[in-house]
């Protein structure tokens, strides 16, 4: 559908881009996921053939798409929606109208899919309102109705849902998925929401000043992050250094300022390591159980408590600070505050070691 | 003195109001000649601006630049150039435009096509960039999109328009130069009144006078309700 090969983009000086290479397959939601400023809008507006590359290949449709002849043809058969919504000083349903009259498609099929469009973002009475005077989740909708009614076969959303009300996000986010399942449209979102990320897409490629790191499945990337950069980018709580201290087919030893972890990793003995495990995969306990090869179980006392919507983030002192997520329910349950000694465990699979640079 | 000014004043409400055929005449010639030449200004001027804004080109600042310039360019220095080319001896004299109604209107619009597109220039210039893409992301062709951009800066291509008549039916020194102020046949408002002032018929220069500074009103008046109209539009979007 997409393949991008070594895209790099240059302003002048600046390089916002670096060798960019992704495939997207037909009919997936692929997310771009990446801090602000990491070149997340630049790469959409690359993909949608709004800007020129300064160098690299690009192939859309099974076109080449920086050919000049292509280029036109294929911004036809994509949508654009950008972060600030752009709203046109017209009417609503003449901003929603304006790709189909681009098109020249007829009066009374433009009248019936504006209508259809309006109902679908829920504006259906906001036909004839002067579009600027909408708020900005409305204008978002609107401008995305634009985007869609076109029918485009891929459409790309750049953060559509930054500083939305929470009904504009979930409006926005119903349509992009009902679109992508009812109609097969293939979906490039770039957010730096990882939550809206896996809420959205399958596959999701993570942006980090202006180069592609990794690419995977959210699991993957949320829970095997390539760098320790996109480890805290995707908030993996605990990240540690440490040394491989033994290896026995597979399952190591890393040392972690004198705390032994067991791993699951190929690294050899004496490797200098980091450890990676995010909060929720720490569990709490009163009592320590048996220390297992599977199991990573440990003392500590609990240093604070930060709770985080229906949870609890626990930091635990067992030498290291360990992070661990529970339910506010359930530390509750286990009457946790402050000082209070308990055992924290975390499986060796659900630990991801990386080779230190 | 003073008498004679109130005199004059009094007559030429009379002159006004009992409808002179002759103020009437010089009043229909100057709106005639100044709004074609506004009109036609702003179909050159509109497509130009828009051209400017669109296309690179080598030297465009530079012509950006003169184009400004020329807003302030002297009337009477334009009068001067036309007719050293439509005179009789000029490289265009075999079209006989010195003289005639049509001369005047090829003068004005010299005054009058700079401003128009420096005008329309600097209203897309303040169109932002994500517009523009959002433009082109909706599949326009370079036309549409021309055409779709002009449409979102109306009100301030409307304001230049109305700011460029203004400047054409005011002006005396190119009128006077090309027309020549000919009796029913080129005599405008502007190089009527420098006529009826230098020959002492005071009271048809004030009502002539009366009768220009009521255009330059309503002129006003409309460049007011068309930015008032623009910014109450954008005002109450959020």
């Amino acid at each position: 559908m997409i393949e991008a090969d070594g895209l790099s983009k240059r302003y002048g000086e600046k390089e916002i881009l670096r060798e960019i290479s992704l495939s997207v397959r037909n009919g997936e939601v692929f997310g771009l996921i990446g801090p602000s400023g990491s070149g997340k809008s630049t790469l959409l507006r690359l993909l949608d053939l709004i800007e020129m590359p300064t160098r690299g290949s690009l192939s859309i449709l099974g076109e080449d798409a920086l050919a000049r002849e292509s280029r036109f043809g294929l911004r036809r058969r994509m949508g654009m929606l950008s972060q600030r919504p752009v709203i046109f000083n017209r009417t609503v349903y003449e901003n929603i109208a304006m790709g189909m009259k681009y098109r020249k498609v007829s009066r009374a099929i433009i009248e019936e899919r504006v209508r259809d469009a309006l109902r679908a973002i829920g504006l259906a009475d906001y036909s004839r309102r002067p579009a600027r005077t909408l708020s900005g989740g409305e204008a978002q909708r609107v401008a995305l109705a634009r985007a869609i009614v076109t029918d485009p076969e891929i459409l790309f959303l750049d953060e559509p849902t930054a500083n939305l009300d929470p009904h504009s996000v979930e409006t926005i986010e119903e349509t992009i998925l009902q679109l992508n399942r009812d109609a097969g449209t293939t979906v490039v979102v770039s957010t730096h929401d990882m939550l809206q990320g896996q809420r959205l897409a399958g596959r999701m490629g993570v942006i980090m000043e202006g180069m592609l790191p990794q690419t995977g499945s959210t699991m993957e990337i949320f829970h095997r992050p390539a760098t320790t950069n996109i480890a805290r980018f995707v908030q993996v709580a605990n990240i540690f250094d440490g040394v491989v201290a033994r290896n026995t087919g597979g399952e190591a030893d890393v040392v972690v300022e004198g705390k032994s972890f067991c791993t699951v990793t190929p690294l050899g003995r004496g490797k200098t390591v980091n450890l990676l495990f995010r909060a929720e995969d720490v569990t709490i306990g009163l009592e320590g159980g048996a220390r297992t090869s599977a199991r990573n179980v440990y003392p500590g006392k609990i240093v604070r408590l930060i709770p985080s919507g229906p949870f609890m983030n626990v930091i635990v002192d067992c030498g290291i600070e360990v992070t661990a997520l529970v339910t506010i329910r359930s530390a509750e349950d286990l009457g946790l505050s402050p000082g209070k000694e308990v055992w924290i465990s975390v499986k060796a699979t659900a630990i991801h070691v990386l080779p230190r640079e | 003195m003073a008498g004679e000014i109130i005199n004059g004043f009094v007559q030429a409400i009379q002159l006004i109001v009992s409808g002179d055929p002759e103020v009437i005449r010089i009043t229909i010639l100057s709106l005639e000649v100044s709004l074609s030449a506004t009109l036609l200004s702003a179909c050159i001027s509109i497509p130009l601006g828009a051209f400017l804004y669109y296309y690179d080109f080598p030297g465009k600042r530079a012509v950006v630049n003169l184009v400004q310039t020329l807003y302030a360019l002297p009337t009477v220095l334009a009068g001067l150039l036309l007719f050293l080319f439509i005179s009789n001896q000029g490289p265009f004299g075999f079209l006989h435009l010195l003289y005639t109604a049509p001369g005047m209107v090829i003068a004005q619009m010299i005054l009058v096509i700079p401003l128009i597109t420096g005008l329309t220039f600097a209203a897309l210039s303040g169109i932002d960039r994500e517009m523009k893409q959002t433009v082109t992301s909706l599949g326009a062709t370079t036309l549409q999109s021309v055409g779709t951009l002009i449409l979102e800066s109306r009100f301030a291509i409307l304001a230049a328009v109305i700011l460029g008549f203004g400047r054409a039916i005011s002006e005396v020194g190119a009128a006077m130069i090309i027309g020549g102020n000919i009796r029913g046949y080129t005599r405008v408002l502007t190089t009527a009144i420098s006529l009826e002032t230098s020959v002492g018929d005071f009271a048809f220069a004030i009502a002539l006078g009366i009768i220009l500074l009521g255009v330059a009103v309503i002129v006003n008046i409309g460049l007011n309700l068309v930015q008032s109209g623009s910014a109450w539009q954008s005002s109450s979007g959020s």
